[in-house]
Formats: C-alpha cells, sequence, structure tokens
C-alpha cells in the first residue's frame, strides 16, 4: 500500500490533533483519501469547502496519488 | 530575496519599503493589514495564523506577476506574518510602484483582494472572553488545471 504525509492546517488540524502524519492507505485518489480521514477521525469540513494540494501543488479531487506523495486539505482561506 | 514570501517574524516594514525604490517611479502605494482589537462587535485579545508556506509562497508569486501583466509596474512585492500577533501588528503587506499613481493604487488593491481569495493562510482570533475561533474564511480559489 503507498504511505503518504498527509499535513493537517486549521480546523483540520484542530480536529485531527496534529499537524502532520505518515499513513498508509489503499486511497487511489484525494477524494477517497479525504473519505478515509473522515471515517477515521471524524474530519466535518464538507469536501466543497477545500482545495486539494499534493507535494505542494493544487490538484483535482480525482488526481491519482503514489507512494510518497505529500497530500494537504486547504480550508477556506482567511489572510490578510 | 522572493517578491511574496511568509515569515514568523515581524514583518521588516522598513526593508520590504526599500525594496520599492526605483529611479522610474513617481507612485507607491503600500497596504499594511494590522491586527485590530475588535471583530463584528467583539473584543479580540490576539490573532494566531497557520499557513502552508510553499503553496502561499508559490500563489503569492503567482499574484505578483499577474499583476505585473495587468498594470506597468516598477515593482509589486508582498508578505504574509504567520504565528502569534498582538493588536497593531502588521499581519500582511503588500507595495507596488509605478510611474503614475493610479496604476500603484489600483494593483495594489487588486493584489490585496487576490492574496485573501487565495493564498492559503488561517486565522485565528483569540477573543477578550477567552474564545477561540478560526475566521470563517472564504473557500479557496483553486488554480488547479481542468
Amino acid at each position: 500500500m503507498p504511505e503518504l504525509t498527509v499535513l493537517y492546517f486549521a480546523h483540520l488540524r484542530d480536529q485531527r490533533g496534529l499537524d502532520s502524519e505518515r499513513i498508509t492507505s489503499t486511497a487511489t485518489t484525494a477524494r477517497y483519501l479525504y473519505r478515509e480521514l473522515v471515517q477515521r477521525h471524524g474530519l466535518t469540513l464538507p469536501e466543497r469547502t477545500l482545495i486539494v494540494a499534493v507535494n505542494e501543488a493544487m490538484v483535482r479531487w480525482d488526481a491519482p496519488l503514489a507512494d510518497g506523495d505529500t497530500v494537504v486539505f486547504l480550508p477556506p482561506v482567511s489572510g490578510g | 530575496m522572493e517578491d511574496f514570501q511568509v515569515t514568523d517574524r515581524p514583518i521588516d516594514l522598513a526593508a520590504w519599503r526599500r525594496r520599492l525604490d526605483h529611479p522610474q517611479a513617481g507612485g507607491l502605494v503600500i497596504f499594511e493589514g494590522v491586527v485590530r482589537d475588535h471583530h463584528q462587535g467583539r473584543a479580540v485579545r490576539h490573532l494566531d495564523y497557520q499557513g502552508y508556506a510553499p503553496l502561499a509562497v508559490r500563489v503569492g508569486s503567482e499574484i505578483l506577476v499577474a499583476a505585473r501583466t495587468r498594470w506597468p509596474l516598477l515593482a509589486a512585492l508582498g508578505c504574509h506574518r504567520v504565528g502569534h500577533l498582538e493588536v497593531g501588528e502588521a499581519a500582511v503587506w503588500i507595495g507596488t510602484a509605478a510611474a503614475h499613481r493610479a496604476e500603484a493604487f489600483a494593483a495594489c488593491a487588486w493584489i490585496m483582494d487576490e492574496v485573501k481569495a487565495r493564498v492559503p493562510v488561517w486565522k485565528q482570533e483569540t477573543f477578550a472572553d477567552g474564545t477561540v475561533e478560526w475566521s470563517q474564511g472564504t473557500i479557496m480559489r483553486s488554480a488547479a488545471p481542468e
């Protein structure tokens, strides 16, 4: 199974209780990975409010994941 | 030095201002976003920002490049602070330089709007009554390829 690094920010960091973690997952896309994390950890932010980044670039929810990828689910932003 | 930066130290306002100097510039516009002591009628004690720095720098830099294609700018720079901020501290700094003021004003305002909509930074407010809340925020505008 591919090993992934997941980074958490803001609400998701609070809900997960971690800044980052390495996980092994059968998820083939970012969408399936997020659904898995929702099931495991009770994350509450709806997919439609999040943007996905893989390896520091924004990608679509159905972008494939590969061993060693770093995945980030970005909550609504509030800079400035 | 990168034109757009994310820093966990106080923004060096004088140093950023010096980077706008240009002999052809007739107008420099600087926006400083500072921490205020209230939000929607509630007293704010302090703020804490988180940022996904590598992507924030990339998106911020793209915004500055886009601004330079829209207006004839001599300089376009930005910096966002992360970490713990007290009331009065600068959270964000945007600076533009152009031959004439109209372009510098327009570009500075546009860059700031884009930064708020697209740069992955999150603001958490601690209120005077001790409650702690993430700002509601706006769904991040993606540049993911279709």
